[in-house]
C-alpha cells in the first residue's frame, strides 16, 4: 500500500512542478463552457435548458485532453519501465497514477464546475446532483482514459486516435451523468440515474487498470 | 545464483539468439558482448521481465523466475538506456522517489549521490544536469535501493572517467557483498574475475 501511495505523492509533486499541464485542463472547461452564451445567445431559458449538457461534454473533453500525459511523459523517459520493475503488481501502479490524474484533473473540474452552472444560469435545484455526478462520474473519465492512453503510448502523434478510442467509451458516462442532473432540475427523482453511474464507476475501477496494465506490458515488450 | 537455460529471443519475426546458456553465482559478473544487433539489450530485458524469452527458462537459486515475476523484479536493478530522471525534480528528489517507491526509504539517498560524487548537486533541479551527470543520478539508484541482481545496458555512456571509475567501485562493492552484474558494455570496466558473454549476429 505504501509504494502506491509514494507513486501517487510523485505524480502529485511533478504535476504540481509542471503546474501548467494540470490548469490547461482546466482553463480548457472554463473556455468551453464560456463559449456557448456567446454562440447560442445569452438567452436565460435556453443556457438553463442546455446547461447540463454543456458542463459535461466539457467536462469529458477536458478530461480527454489531459490522458495523453498520464503515461506518455514516463514512457519517453523509462521511469514507466521502472515504475513496473518496482516489483508492485502493474495494475496497482496504473490504478496509482490513474488515482494522480484524478486528483489533477477530475477534483478541479468538480470544483470548477458550480461557478459554471451559475453563468449558465442552471436552475438551483440540479446543484446537488451536478456535484455528485461529477463527484462520481469524473473517476470513471480517468479509468476509462487510462485504457485509451496505455494502448496509444507506442502511436506517433496517438492524441487523436486517443480521442477516437475513448470519445466512444464516455457515452454511457455523459448519458447517466446529464440525466441525474435534468431529472433533479425538473423536480424528478435523481437517485436512479446516479445509482447507474455509480454502478458504472465501481465496474470500471477492477477493469480499466487491469486493461490498461495488460496494454503497458505490451509497450514494454 | 542466476541462471539461463535454453534462451531464445525474437525479435519482430526474426530469431536473434537460440540455446542461450548463462550461470552467474553470488558475486559474480558477467559481461555481455557482441556487435550492435546481436541482442544483449534483448537478453537484459529478458533477465529484467520485460521481454518474454521465446523459449528457454530463467531460474533464481533453482526457482523458475517467471512463477513469480513480481518477486523477481523486487531482487533487481535496471539501468536501461533511458535515465528514468525527472527534469522537474531535483537530484536528490529523483533518487529518494525510487528508493521511496522501492519501500527503502530516503536513508541510503545520500551514500548514493556520494558514491557517484554527485552530492553537490543534490538540490538541483535535474533539468540543468548534462548528460554524464544525468546518467549518474540514474545510476545512484542502485545503491539507494538494495538488490540482489544489477542489469545494466551501457552503464558507461555517456560517463567520464571518474565517473567510470565510481561505476567501477560500486559493482566492487555490490559484488562483495554477493551481489551479481549482469553488464552489456563496449568499454573494459576494469572488474575483476568476469565472465564473459559472447553474442553473434543471427
Amino acid at each position: 500500500m505504501k509504494p502506491l501511495i509514494s507513486i501517487i505523492a510523485r505524480d502529485l509533486r511533478l504535476a504540481v512542478r509542471q503546474g501548467g499541464a494540470t490548469l490547461l485542463a482546466l482553463v480548457f472547461f472554463v473556455l468551453t463552457v464560456t463559449l456557448f452564451p456567446l454562440g447560442v445567445g445569452p438567452e436565460p431559458a435556453i443556457l438553463a435548458r442546455i446547461a447540463p449538457g454543456v458542463l459535461w461534454v466539457a467536462a469529458l473533453l477536458a478530461a480527454m485532453l489531459s490522458l495523453d500525459r498520464l503515461f506518455q511523459s514516463d514512457f519517453e523517459d523509462g521511469s514507466l519501465e521502472q515504475l513496473v520493475l518496482s516489483g508492485l503488481p502493474v495494475g496497482g501502479v496504473v490504478l496509482a497514477k490513474i488515482i494522480a490524474h484524478w486528483m489533477t484533473t477530475g477534483f478541479p473540474l468538480l470544483l470548477a464546475a458550480p461557478f459554471l452552472a451559475v453563468l449558465l444560469n442552471m436552475n438551483g435545484e440540479g446543484f446537488t446532483a451536478l456535484m455528485l455526478t461529477m463527484l462520481i462520474g469524473t473517476p470513471a473519465l480517468s479509468l476509462i482514459g487510462a485504457i485509451g492512453a496505455a494502448l496509444t503510448l507506442t502511436v506517433r502523434r496517438g492524441g487523436v486516435l486517443l480521442s477516437l478510442l475513448v470519445l466512444p467509451l464516455y457515452i454511457p458516462v455523459l448519458i447517466f451523468g446529464v440525466s441525474a442532473i435534468d431529472a433533479a432540475v425538473h423536480g424528478l427523482n435523481a437517485k436512479p440515474h446516479l445509482l447507474l453511474l455509480a454502478a458504472l464507476t465501481v465496474a470500471c475501477l477492477p477493469l480499466c487498470p487491469w486493461a490498461a496494465a495488460a496494454a503497458v506490458k505490451l509497450s514494454l515488450d | 545464483m542466476f541462471q539461463g537455460q535454453g534462451i531464445a529471443c525474437d525479435r519482430g519475426e526474426r530469431r536473434i539468439f537460440s540455446d542461450l546458456d548463462f550461470s552467474i553465482a553470488p558475486g559474480g559478473a558477467m559481461v555481455l558482448r557482441g556487435p550492435n544487433g546481436s541482442g544483449k539489450t534483448s537478453l537484459l530485458r529478458i533477465a529484467a521481465t520485460l521481454l518474454g524469452a521465446a523459449d528457454g527458462r530463467l531460474l533464481w537459486n533453482g526457482s523458475e523466475i517467471l512463477a513469480d515475476i513480481e518477486k523477481h523484479r523486487t531482487r533487481l536493478h535496471f539501468v536501461g538506456h533511458q535515465d528514468a530522471v525527472k527534469g522537474a525534480l531535483s537530484v536528490w528528489e529523483n533518487v529518494a522517489v525510487w528508493a521511496d517507491i522501492r519501500g527503502a526509504g530516503d536513508r541510503c539517498v545520500d551514500a548514493a549521490l556520494a558514491a557517484f560524487e554527485i552530492s553537490h548537486l543534490a538540490d538541483t533541479p535535474a533539468q540543468y544536469l548534462s548528460a554524464g551527470q544525468h546518467r549518474r543520478v540514474a545510476l545512484a539508484r542502485l545503491v539507494a535501493s538494495p538488490a540482489a541482481l544489477w542489469l545494466l545496458d551501457e552503464p558507461t555512456v555517456s560517463l567520464d572517467a571518474e565517473g567510470t571509475a565510481c561505476l567501477r567501485r560500486v559493482i566492487a562493492d555490490h559484488r562483495a557483498a554477493r551481489g551479481i552484474v549482469m553488464a552489456a558494455t563496449h568499454i573494459d570496466l576494469g572488474l575483476d574475475d568476469v565472465e564473459l558473454l559472447h553474442l553473434k549476429l543471427p
